[in-house]
């Protein structure tokens, strides 16, 4: 006997709201997505809200405010499984760029008025603040890689996503490196797999949209930049992007900033 | 009557976190915010020295519903600060994947986002059960303009594949023309969808908007023109930061702006096809004054035909270009850095765009001002629901919150994008 389907709940942090939009863009599959699951909280996509618990909530976007850092001890306590989607999730996003700088100025740049104006010194990812069952990479995420991960927790096995380097998804669609053959800085070597190497196929280097591998030895590579004619400041700069606070590319900008 | 608050926490199918909040004291409207608390994320600031090659990465990421608006404003304003001209089947490969972006953006509004509300659906999903047709065909043709934007730009969401110059690699002719059936298919359904969408019952509200959009001696605008109103604006894109200003609200993290000395003013489709009209192609033109759909249109919930009119525009376009498309002998052109002050201003899904960086000798960028168009169209929104939720006082209160949502969504806002939107809150004393 089939029981009631699972119940996908769908939340927002500070982000660019590209990570939920893939959902949406799943085009071919997204009605047989919702054949498999109940969409019971999403925003982006319907004004029907139906009460938690959740069997999997997906969350995007970083930790900026007060507010939501209450608000995701919430959504930890009504989910069952808690999938972070996107850089913004992982590690903090584009917006933690603050956090190598003082907040109070950036405010100023923007707002005429910075007292209307509440938010935290740091932008921080989800796993600083509550227990991730799983991380999914990419600014943003490949959409393919997001249906493996919820049809895997919801047949409770392991999704079967690569935490090897771009470069192996480079070389197995046949691509002439980037760095070897035209001295093009590229982050591949460092970079988690999963968007199918798109930077290298379309003759530039890889900038690092889906944070570090497993084990990534940074400073070897930016070692081998230095020797391309780059310096130190290109290198902070290069580090840091879409996820300049994970720990590895943190301490490889730091590093240089020296 | 009553007195009453109307309030929507977190609205819903817009894009980035708000709420709405209406006060209703002795039968009068006395306040109105639209309070945007999707939390700010300082992307002027933190653009201050980065290198101009990086700017569309990062500006990209302001919007993943529409990256290529970002991309394309930055890298025409920072050509114009090193005066370089991007011109012929560059130029057309920029419209294309704009192109794209329309299709998609569009239809995903039209078909997902505002569409359930016409038809008194809460989604996209619930509506597909009695129109299981209309969602397929519309996720095909979303899935259209996305193929456009992926070939071009690599992927959907945030692509890698425009510089300053150009692009990294200019796709194949082959690459190109493997969309061509597709679109054609898209070009019909588009037609199709005008005639349907403008079956619709549209509520009876009209004001004295001022429309404010780019516009082209030549073409319906994209990336280039003038910017236009029907009140009496004609500037160059360089002359927006004396027009126009960006007031600081204590009820929202988006900035309001308005026209100096005025106030309030409308952008978007319906204002680019009030003020285009004539250089809409001719399939667009007819299909329009087909179903009596012509400027000027005053009601701003007739946005969704004008959507659709630019989505037959935008695959007849796409069509134009591909069949003059040859790849480029190289994919981009060459400039040298110089010190300066660029201005760029394009026609995102939602109305103009404007970006301005001042440059050093360096190429590092000392200074940015980024004004996304839901930030030009708030003051305007809030506008409408003074006057919108007076007329439907006496309307029962669900009623009354859902049509004030989907006055709202006429604009398709995008809070992401405002604020570098929405909860509904209806307060009766
Ligand atoms: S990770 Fe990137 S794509 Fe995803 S929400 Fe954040 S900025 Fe957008
Ligand atoms: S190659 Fe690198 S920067 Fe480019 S899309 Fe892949 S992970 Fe992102």
């Amino acid at each position: 006997m089939r029981t009631k389907k699972p119940k996908l709940a769908v939340w927002k942090f500070a982000s660019c709201d590209g990570c939920q939009l893939s959902l949406l863009d799943c085009e071919d599959e997204l009605l047989e997505v919702v054949g498999a699951v109940e969409i019971a909280y999403f925003l982006e996509a319907s004004k029907a809200t139906i009460a938690g618990p959740y069997d999997i909530s997906l969350v995007e976007g970083s930790i900026t405010t007060p507010h939501d850092a209450e608000r995701i001890h919430k959504i930890r306590k009504v989910s069952k499984y808690l999938i972070t989607i996107g850089a913004c999730a992982t590690a903090g996003g584009i917006q933690a760029l603050r956090n190598f700088k003082d907040v109070k100025e950036f405010i100023s740049v923007v707002y005429a008025n910075p007292s209307y104006i509440e938010t935290l010194n740091k932008s921080t990812p989800i796993a600083d603040h509550v227990f991730v069952d799983f991380e999914l990479r990419g600014c943003p995420i490949n959409k393919y890689q997001l249906i493996e991960v919820i049809s895997a927790f919801l047949n409770n096995r392991k999704p079967n996503i690569p935490t090897y380097s771009v470069c192996m998804e480079c070389k197995r669609k046949g691509n002439v490196c980037v760095m070897v053959s035209s001295g093009i800085p590229c982050l591949g070597p460092v970079v988690q797999a999963g968007c199918g190497a798109i930077c290298p196929s379309y003759n530039r280097g890889c900038y690092g949209c889906f944070g570090p591998k497993e084990t990534p030895n940074v400073f070897a590579l930016t070692e081998h930049f230095i020797g391309l004619g780059l310096k130190s400041t290109d290198i902070v700069r290069i580090l840091r992007n879409f996820n300049s606070y994970a720990e590895p590319f943190r301490k490889g900008s730091e590093a240089y900033e020296r | 009557m009553k007195d009453k608050l109307i309030k929507v926490d977190y609205l819903a199918r817009v894009e980035g976190e708000g709420a709405l909040y209406i006060k209703v004291k002795s039968g009068y409207v006395v306040d109105v915010k639209l309070k945007i608390f999707e939390p700010p994320r300082f992307f002027e600031a933190f653009l201050r020295g980065r290198n101009f090659m990086e700017v569309p990465d990062i500006t990209a990421r302001i919007c993943g519903i529409c990256p290529i608006a970002y991309q394309m404003s930055s890298v025409h304003a920072i050509e114009n600060a090193f005066d370089v001209k991007v011109d012929g089947i560059l130029r057309e490969l920029r419209r294309l994947i704009y192109c794209g972006e329309w299709i998609e953006s569009h239809a995903l509004h039209i078909f997902m986002l505002h569409l359930p509300d016409f038809l008194g659906y809460d989604d996209v999903i619930q509506m597909a059960k009695d129109y299981p047709e209309i969602v397929q065909k519309a996720l095909r043709l979303k899935k259209i303009g996305n193929e456009i934007v992926r070939i071009i730009g690599g992927r959907e969401v945030h692509p890698v594949n425009v510089r300053v110059g150009g692009f990294y690699r200019a796709p194949s002719k082959k690459e190109i023309k493997q969309i061509e059936d597709d679109l054609k298919w898209a070009r019909d359904f588009s037609i199709e969808a005008v005639k349907f969408l403008a079956g619709l019952e549209f509520p009876e509200f009209e004001q004295d908007y001022e429309f404010v959009a780019l516009r082209h001696p030549n073409e319906y605008p994209f990336n280039e023109g003038r910017i236009v109103s029907n009140k009496g604006i004609d500037i160059a894109v360089s002359e927006y930061d004396n027009h126009f200003v960006e007031e600081h609200v204590p009820h929202s993290n988006a900035l309001h702006s308005r026209i100096v000395n005025r106030g309030a003013y409308f952008v978007g489709p319906l204002a680019r096809f009030n003020l285009n009209f004539d250089k809409l192609s001719d399939i667009a033109k007819k299909v329009s004054l087909e179903v009596g759909f012509k400027p000027f249109c005053r009601n701003p919930f007739k946005s969704i035909l004008a959507r659709a009119v630019e989505t037959v525009y935008a695959c007849d376009e796409a069509l134009r270009i591909i069949s003059i498309y040859e790849e480029p002998s190289k994919p981009y052109v060459d400039f040298t850095i110089k010190p300066g002050v660029g201005y760029g201003c394009t026609e995102a899904p939602r109305g103009i765009l404007y970006h301005r960086y001042k440059i050093d000798e360096k190429g590092l960028i000392l200074d940015a001002k980024i004004v996304p168009p839901t930030s030009q169209n708030l003051k305007m929104i809030e506008s409408d629901l003074w006057k919108f939720s007076a007329t439907y006082l006496n309307l029962p209160e669900d009623e009354l919150t859902w049509k004030c949502e989907q006055a709202i969504r006429n604009y398709d806002p995008c809070i992401s994008c405002a604020t570098h939107f929405l909860k509904v809150h209806i307060e009766r004393e």
